[in-house]
């Protein structure tokens, strides 16, 4: 009896691991599918361009209100505790450090997967159930190149100039707070920060981790709307799972690219 | 919404996006200040670098004049070899001394570089004679307790005689 049971637990274990290495295998042939037969999204690159507005533009007030607001909190609360070493002229290197380095990427990535990749998996998921994707297929119109591809590439190019803009945005807005309503002296503010934020060690790793998060969340997003169950209740649950997903994914791949390009100890 | 409006805030949203990074490059980083110009390196040895670190700052009167391209240990000597990239606008000369030094009492370290009166001024690949090392503060504690009991000693036996 305690043998059977044992037996069954193991079993248990044993599908769970099946079936999560099935699905990241599945989702990994699906991504050299869409990257080979993505030659439609890039030679009639207006479908691209229909994503880019869809994924970027129609992000943008989201990611500068949120970057202006984290920004000013960031100078707001780094001025405190700056302020009883009395080192409150470093409010600059705080605040762009930080988001160059972490916040830029990670929290526009989190917000561009709840804002575009949640739209993206209920818009495939949605097309699937209401069979317009077999529709395509009976038309000889391949859905992946023709629907899903123009999506992911749209998400990739929109990813990185949305976390560009939210780190300016960022820095804008504890320029506002720093310099101008607590009184931070500007000069120091913009030198210090000059000084202590390097191009290649902190810009373009911000750049690059913005591009990895752009690429693993849309990725997800187009996946789990490919392979969403057609129902309502399998494209609501698809659309969940992005989401969680993609922000789980965002936070360990950020963990691992940091520990990559942070810790070399070759740089202030 | 028609493909040409769709065009127009698409290309509005790449171009801010681009302005963007140029802003973080130029304004918040450091791209516009220092990595264009030409540069010669100099080397230097140290006894002891202390927490000198590669891309540190070369400053000669306050002035950032170039930065610490390289650090590596000499195996033969058992000192610490540091190679300074220098902008050429700024020539010195061959006495030229290397100090390292602490910026603030708790601040990064950095070279100082104090001119000689030499005629000769340096060139890519030349070597500073004149350095003086980090100073360590285990080292200067104990010195300072060395000198203290040294003085110390003779008061204390004083009562003895």
């Amino acid at each position: 009896m305690r043998v059977a049971d044992f037996r069954a637990r193991l079993e248990r274990v044993g599908s769970t691991v099946t079936s999560v290495v099935w699905r990241v295998g599945f989702a990994s042939r699906f991504l050299s599918y869409m990257v080979l037969h993505s030659g439609t999204a890039l030679r009639r690159f207006h479908l691209t361009i229909a994503e880019i507005y869809f994924a970027g533009v129609l992000s943008l007030v989201i990611i500068l209100v949120s970057g202006l607001f984290v920004g000013m909190v960031l100078a707001l609360q780094g001025y405190e505790t700056l302020q009883r070493f009395g080192a409150s002229e470093s409010l600059g290197v705080l605040v762009a450090l930080s988001l160059v380095r972490e916040l830029g990427p990670v929290v526009a990535g989190l917000l561009f997967a709840s804002r575009a990749g949640s739209a993206i998996t209920a818009e495939i998921g949605l097309m699937k159930a209401t069979e317009q994707l077999s529709a395509m297929e009976m038309m000889a119109v391949d859905p992946i190149a023709r629907v899903v591809a123009p999506r992911f590439w749209g998400g990739v190019i929109s990813m990185p100039l949305l976390a560009a803009l939210f780190s300016a945005m960022g820095i804008f807005g504890g320029y506002i707070v720093g310099v101008q309503l607590i009184g931070v002296d500007a000069g120091a503010f913009w030198s210090q920060m000059q000084a202590a934020v390097d191009v290649r060690n902190d810009i373009w790793n911000g750049v690059i981790k913005s591009l990895v998060f752009g690429v693993a969340v849309t990725w997800i997003a187009v996946f789990e709307g490919y392979d969403a169950p057609p129902t309502a209740e399998g494209v609501s649950r698809a659309t969940t799972r992005t989401v969680v997903t993609s922000s789980l994914a965002i936070l360990a791949l950020d963990f691992i690219l940091t520990a990559l390009m942070f810790t070399g100890g070759n740089h202030q | 919404m028609n493909r040409s409006t769709i065009d127009l805030w698409v290309g509005a949203f790449v171009v801010a996006g681009f302005a963007g990074l140029l802003f973080l490059a130029l304004k918040v980083g450091n791209l516009a200040s220092f990595s264009t110009s030409q540069v010669y390196q100099v080397q230097a040895k140290f006894a002891n670098i202390g927490g000198l670190k590669v891309r540190a700052p070369v400053k000669s009167a306050g002035v950032v004049i170039g930065r610490v391209a390289d650090i590596r240990f000499d195996n033969e000597s058992y000192e610490a070899i540091v190679t300074f990239n220098i902008d050429s606008n700024y020539q010195f000369p061959r006495d030229t001394t290397a100090k390292i030094l602490t910026s603030g009492i708790l601040g990064e370290q950095y070279v100082g570089l104090e001119a000689g009166g030499d005629g000769v001024m340096l060139k890519s690949g030349d070597r500073l004679r004149l350095t003086q090392s980090a100073v360590v503060l285990e080292n200067l504690i104990s010195q300072f307790l060395f000198n203290k009991a040294a003085e110390g000693k003779p008061e204390a036996k004083e009562p003895a005689k």
